[in-house]
């Protein structure tokens, strides 16, 4: 047993009302300050805050704590910032213990105020027991690879790996397509700053990924399997074959392609063959979509680029470090959802891919001489996507300015107009150009009637006192959102968390705004939520910028939370050695003691399977040592006190 | 009877990370709970379960990681190991093995953990606290 004259100061955090609205603090840290061992118990408005961070770090020096304990939100968030609290404070980082009675507690317990004060006292209790036990510790520095993977060749994972190449690391992009360029490259539209259409910055980032060597692409390829951890990953990369030796420019091959479907995205008739997409895609050598594709070969006659034996490979790349850039889908309307399914009634998406290739409406055949656009479609709904899209408010003005040029009428049938920021000036300019907003309620939303070839939008408009008015229009466009892309695979191989909304969750939206659960995977563009194309790109170079900092070093430090052998206790009867997954154990002979197990602190990753089997409690884990977890047990419930 | 009291071991990257998600999203579960976290439920040692129901809690709910382990792949299976010996310590010493319960808890099973540990209080109350007549 080891001594427990420690000195402990425990903080009780209120997170501005967040913890305090529902647990009694006060009384918190009163009980605390009885606790065996607590020297000083304090409860404070923001425990993060720097005054929150100074009271606790005077504490240490003055009264000579030897351990913290901090009772606040989810460790996730703040205990590193406390164990350097400590560390300034001249301690050791590792004599600490984060309490979490915000997610486990107070968010959770909030019709139970008085049960969940008891709840937060057993909290700490359990942190004083573990504080009490102790010791320093020192962190482990192990080798780190300086070479990045990036999933998604999109305009977010292009920008990545162009940032990561910038900073001297190996950078190896992955794309599950044919072509680079993902949503941003499916169509031809004004993206802001404005004036630049979307696929010269598609084009403008291929070319600068052509100049960096370092920088590698695999397109037609998915990530297989990853292992390994920060530093050290180790990725199986999945390369489909093409089936093309060579770029080929005959045209007449996809007509030859006997093979014929409508293309889920484009919603246009393709063959299997898939040329590159547009003027400077990447690479410029076709695909041939083996979905579709049942190797008749005609193809293969018609083209000697063409060799159908070209088989799958995998390969095996070392990386330091991974960044998730898989991107959006567009929302698809349900059958009926504002007359969606019949003639005339089409998405934001289609209406952009039209525009985009012939710079104005047509229907039949004839010019549409008025359209009306319904905001919102599939975005802030009360059931299903709650969120707003962020890009299309600004992405349906762009095109009213576009069908406006054109000589159509547009009426906007808006809930709210989100042209946020320095995109204003769409909705100034869309007004300008003859726009008529009608605004309506989401409690009474428009309805979309076809009468006789006739389409008609019947809007409760509240800019005139909710008078009902009907408007007939030749189109009606649905503004449409994002909507997470369905990764299931690659889920179950990066494992990082996914929110509520179904797009991938940042640790914290502030603190921590790319980073992911598992450390060493960072998330950037709209596979973390709704972005516009200015902010997809912020944050894939955040998520470089990041990754760089924990691996550029060539090292990374490691918590020290790894399994050790008393010697004196061991008895080698092996089971440790059996039960480790890592192989990170063997047997030693130690001086004057003899043969005993021993553990390889590099290789262990401390999960503490070794821990649970040993008969002699001889293998323990640093930072959570047997009578650590013990004592938590024994008094957290104070029901013996 | 006193109110019961359970002792839930969660893990640091997985199953904590799914009990956080509920207090995220708001989502209640009984308040008479107390988390211990583990870095993996595969740490989790035997006698650990007597020792928390001799120490006074009626129940212990192993939050465990499943197949999202980062560590283990057969995590599942080994976890599963320590509670059936754990059940056994508890038969040896006269408690109702009942008292301990495994369950998977992905990091974003809000929903399915406060569900799961309704039920496991609801159960144990059919047994009763262990602190009775106390």
């Amino acid at each position: 047993m080891q001594k427990n004259d420690k000195k402990i100061g425990v903080y009780v955090c209120h997170c501005g009302g967040n913890i305090s609205d529902v647990v009694d603090v006060k009384k918190v840290s009163e009980e605390a300050s009885k606790m065996k061992n607590v020297a000083v118990a304090r409860d404070y408005m923001f425990m993060c805050s720097e005054a929150g961070q100074k009271m606790i770090e005077d504490d240490v020096k003055s009264l000579k704590l030897d351990a913290v304990v901090v009772a606040a939100c989810s460790p996730k968030l703040h205990e590193l910032t406390f164990r350097n609290v400590i560390k300034r404070a001249g301690g050791n980082p590792y004599m600490y213990y984060h309490a979490n009675i915000r997610e486990q507690v107070s968010w959770v317990h909030e019709h139970e105020k008085e049960k969940a004060t008891e709840k937060a006292i057993r909290e700490v209790r359990a942190a004083v027991a573990y504080v009490a036990n102790s010791e320093p510790l020192e962190k482990i520095t192990v080798r780190a690879e300086k070479s990045v993977l990036i999933v998604g060749g999109g305009i977010a994972g292009m920008r990545a790996a162009i940032d990561i190449a910038d900073m001297g690391m190996n950078a190896f992009l992955v794309e599950k397509q044919p072509f680079l360029g993902g949503m941003t490259a499916k169509f031809d539209q004004e993206i802001f700053p404005y004036g630049k259409g979307s696929l010269k910055l598609v084009n403008d980032l291929i070319e600068e990924l052509k100049k960096r060597h370092i920088i590698v692409v695999f397109t037609n390829a998915e990530l297989e399997e990853l292992s390994g951890y920060i530093g050290n990953f180790l990725a199986k990369i999945r390369i489909k074959p093409r089936f093309f030796k060579e770029s080929c420019k005959d045209s007449n091959l996809e007509s030859i392609c006997p093979k014929k479907v409508i293309d889920p995205e484009t919603k246009e008739v393709r063959s299997a063959i898939m040329m590159p997409p547009f003027e400077g895609a990447y690479p410029e050598v076709p695909a041939i979509d083996t979905n579709i594709c049942d190797f008749c070969g005609q193809c293969a006659k018609a083209c000697s680029a063409i060799d159908l034996s070209q088989k799958e490979e995998i390969l095996e790349i070392k990386i330091g470090a991974v960044i998730v850039a898989t991107g959006f889908e567009t929302y698809t309307p349900k059958q009926g959802e504002f007359g969606y399914g019949t003639e005339g009634v089409i998405t934001l998406s289609t209406l952009t891919k039209i525009l985009s290739k012939k710079g104005y409406l047509a229907l039949d055949g004839k010019k549409a001489k008025s359209v009306a656009m319904i905001y919102c479609v599939g975005s802030r709904q009360e059931k299903g996507n709650q969120y707003c899209s962020r890009y299309c408010c600004s992405a349906a003005l762009e095109a009213a300015i576009s069908l406006q040029k054109a000589g159509t009428r547009v009426f906007h049938i808006y809930r709210d107009i989100r042209s946020y920021g320095k995109n204003e000036i769409l909705y100034e300019k869309a007004s300008i150009g003859g726009s008529l907003f009608l605004k309506y309620n989401p409690d009474s939303p428009p309805t979309v009637i076809k009468n006789g070839g006739k389409l008609t939008v019947k809007v409760k408009d509240l800019l005139t006192e909710g008078k009902e008015v009907d408007l007939d229009v030749d189109a009606v466009v649905l503004v449409t959102g994002m909507v997470p892309r369905e990764n299931e695979k690659l889920n179950s191989i990066i494992k990082v968390s996914v929110g509520k909304d179904g797009f991938y969750q940042e640790v914290h939206p502030k603190l921590k705004p790319v980073e992911t659960m598992i450390s060493g995977i960072f998330i950037c563009g709209t596979a973390q939520g709704p972005k516009m194309a200015v902010e997809s790109i912020c944050s894939a170079s955040a998520a470089a910028a990041k990754a760089a900092s924990l691996i550029l070093k060539g090292y990374t430090e490691l918590e020290p939370f790894v399994a050790t052998v008393d010697p004196n206790l061991c008895s080698l009867s092996g089971d440790c050695i059996k039960e480790c997954p890592y192989n990170a154990i063997y047997v030693y002979e130690y001086e004057g003691i003899g043969k005993k197990a021993k553990v390889n602190e590099a290789v262990c990753k401390g999960c503490g399977a070794c821990v649970a089997v040993c008969p002699n409690g001889a293998i323990q884990l640093m930072g959570l040592r047997n009578i650590q977890i013990e004592n938590m047990i024994v008094n957290a419930g104070g029901f013996n006190d | 009877m006193p109110e019961l009291q359970v002792l839930v071991f969660s893990t640091n990257l997985i199953s904590d990370v799914g009990i956080d998600s509920a207090g995220l999203m708001h989502f209640p579960y009984p308040a008479n709970t107390t988390i211990i976290r583990l870095p993996c439920s595969s740490m989790l040692r035997p006698e650990w379960v007597l020792l928390a129901i001799k120490s006074g809690f009626d129940g212990v709910f192993v939050a465990a990681d499943g197949s999202d382990c980062p560590y283990l792949k057969d995590c599942t299976e080994r976890t599963a190991k320590r509670v059936d010996l754990a059940q056994r310590i508890l038969r040896e010493n006269g408690i109702e093995p009942e008292r301990v319960k495994m369950a998977a808890i992905c990091s974003v099973c809000a929903e399915p953990f406060a569900n799961l540990i309704k039920d496991f209080i609801g159960n144990l109350e059919k047994i009763g606290s262990v602190r009775r007549g106390r």
